[in-house]
């Protein structure tokens, strides 16, 4: 086989995972809910009940807590990668894939897109949402699609991680529990509902230097026209760093299904 | 001159002259005995010895999980448009050979073809020619019937209009017409086999493997599903599927092997396997209570046989290599000691006695 035949063949495998993946999320009831509703309630609930309590240097808290949210909830979204594998491993999906003549590849990537054009969607409602209640593009327009991409290709690089978990635990449950537990303290102890200075200094420590909260002061940065040079190349960094070591990682676990 | 010997060795042979006559005349014309077995041994290796080609040929295939050993070493040859069972209980091995011959295990030690394409080698080319039906149902539940078909249709890289063509054709043969375009999680699981199946065979595959096909159907699926297959197989496919069910592999297999702790115990076709045991099978149920070990002890005088005990449910069997006079003779000795028989009858022997004869204790 030619080496053109073979990449659009690749292509359009994974055209057909990501087409069925994302036909299933249309179809399934819990994550119409969390794609749609869940990540909508948390921004009412943070701006309304906690907005007042909360002390930023902005004149109204979802100014600066918008541009955290969508992080959160791209990262909160990629969780689903790696359940959605751990399902189709667990009820065969993945053998019947694995025993038909196409990329092996598309099967990852496939799986990854989709929780990455998933994503895509959301953020889009939620700046909707976010519009009504008060949010503002304070800068430029293409400073904010710049601030998109970069929460949707750390997204992407999440999925990855939880690939990679999804991988190793095969199993739905172990995948729903092992996906989220470390990804809470990593979304609550970083700048995208608080500013860091106001926490005690030795969490400050660490939530200075998450991956995290590098991604959401670039976006912020981004979206109320600050400087974010520093910010962005340092989320980008973090991004690309994840992506080379759990794709690799990923695919290391997909192919020890085979001995 | 050594090759218009071969060539009139050749034509001896072609005349009908056996190998001891042709060596006669060679000697005959003046050669000697280790001229004459040389030239014979040389113009054998010139005979065309094509082998048969063969859907399916494992050699030596051996997996470890760790210190297990699922397959010791374990050979299998099937020929084109033939029905293979591999028969043996939980553990034997069955699943691990399936999976590593439709390229989604790799073995540890052995080689493989399917379809003449190396399993290592060649597992693009495999792909393509085989279908794949595990133990569970591997379809979709979100996405309709057709929808799956499509989605494989897709993951075989056929033209657009074909695959809904195919789609729609599999439909109507598998019965699905009418809930094609129903999510699959509301099918029964006669209908999710079914789809799995047709999934299976959308790319028309020349060997299909099917593992444990009617696990957990009812008996009318079940029947169903059988019809399926032999048709499937009175198209050209050859199948090679594994069943726990010893009926089945009696009713669809025109070869099985029997499989138990990764490696081969038996083969042959049902009838060889069948004869293994000898002839009809002698099975007394007695009433509860009864002194079941005497009435083993009376059979095993009577047969030279060790008979099979079912003590709980007071059952004992034997081979009866007299047939009915084996069964009146043990009527008349079982009654002599007054124990009750509840029921007594000469039966054909089961694939289950074979297991029974083969591995010394009934199948798991």
């Amino acid at each position: 086989m030619n080496t053109t035949l073979r990449i659009s063949r690749t292509i359009s495998d994974i055209i057909a995972i990501t087409r069925r993946n994302l036909i299933r999320y249309t179809r399934l009831p819990q994550l119409i809910v969390f794609s749609t509703i869940q990540p909508v309630m948390f921004l009412l609930l943070f701006t309304y009940v906690f907005g007042g309590a909360i002390q930023t240097s902005f004149h109204d808290y979802i100014t600066f807590l918008l541009p955290g949210i969508i992080v959160q909830t791209v990262l909160f979204g990629s969780m689903q990668t790696g359940i959605g594998l751990a399902e189709d491993l667990s009820r065969g999906m993945i053998d019947r894939f694995r025993s038909l003549p196409m990329a092996h590849s598309a099967i990852l990537a496939g799986r990854t897109l989709t929780d990455m054009l998933r994503n895509a969607f959301v953020i889009v409602l939620m700046v909707i949402v976010g519009f009504f209640i008060g949010f503002r593009i304070e800068h430029g327009i293409g400073e904010f699609g710049i601030a998109v991409l970069l929460t949707l290709l750390f997204g992407f690089a999440f999925s990855w991680v939880s690939a990679t978990v999804g991988l190793m635990v095969k199993e739905v449950e172990t995948a729903q529990v092992a996906g989220f537990i470390w990804i809470f303290p990593l979304v609550f102890a970083s700048s995208i509902f608080v500013p860091i200075e106001t926490m005690p200094a030795w969490l400050q420590s660490f939530a200075k230097h998450t991956p995290i909260t590098a991604t959401v002061d670039a976006v912020r940065a981004l979206s109320l026209g600050q400087p974010w040079h520093t910010n962005f190349w340092q989320a980008l960094l973090w991004t690309f760093g994840i992506l080379s070591f759990f794709i690799p990682l990923s695919v290391y676990f997909y192919n020890k299904r085979k001995n | 001159m050594d090759k218009d010997i071969l060539n009139y060795i050749k034509e001896a042979q072609g005349a009908g002259m056996s190998y001891e006559q042709i060596a006669q005349e060679l000697q005959k014309a003046g050669w000697s005995m280790a001229d004459t077995l040389r030239l014979l041994l040389s113009s054998a290796k010139h005979v065309d010895a094509s082998p048969v080609p063969l859907a399916i040929s494992a050699d030596n295939i051996k997996k470890f999980f760790g210190s297990i050993k699922a397959l010791k070493g374990v050979s299998v040859k099937v020929p084109y448009g033939k029905v293979f069972g591999l028969l043996g209980p939980n553990g034997a091995g069955k699943t691990t050979l399936i999976r590593i011959l439709t390229t989604l295990l790799r073995q540890d030690g052995g080689s493989a073809t399917v379809a003449g394409y190396d399993i290592h080698g060649q597992a693009d080319e495999v792909r393509s020619v085989i279908g794949l039906t595990g133990q569970y149902s591997a379809i979709d539940d979100y996405l309709t019937g057709r929808e799956n078909l499509e989605l494989v249709g897709r993951l075989y890289h056929r033209e657009k209009k074909e695959i809904k063509r195919r789609a729609q054709e599999l439909l109507d043969k598998f019965g699905l017409t009418d809930a094609a375009d129903r999510q699959t999680k509301t099918y029964s699981g006669g209908m999710r086999r079914r789809l799995d199946l047709a999934m299976s065979l959308f790319n028309r595959p020349r060997v299909l493997f099917l593992d444990e096909p009617t696990q957990g159907l009812d008996p009318q699926s079940r029947i169903a599903l059988w019809q399926i297959i032999t048709e499937q197989v009175a198209e050209g496919t050859t199948v090679l599927l594994t069943t726990q069910y010893l009926e089945e592999a009696d009713k669809l297999a025109d070869m099985i092997v029997v499989m138990n702790h990764g490696e081969i115990i038996a083969e042959g076709t049902p009838q060889e396997l069948k004869s293994k045991i000898g002839g009809d099978v002698l099975e007394i149920h007695l009433n509860k209570g009864a002194d079941v070990l005497r009435v083993a002890d009376i059979l095993r005088d009577l047969a030279k046989e060790n008979p099979h005990v079912e003590e709980e449910l007071g059952i004992v069997s034997v081979p009866a290599s007299h047939g009915a006079s084996t069964l009146l003779e043990a009527v008349r000795l079982i009654d002599k000691e007054s124990i009750v028989i509840s029921d007594i009858m000469l039966r054909r022997p089961t694939l289950d006695d074979v297991f029974l004869t083969l591995t010394g204790h009934k199948q798991a």
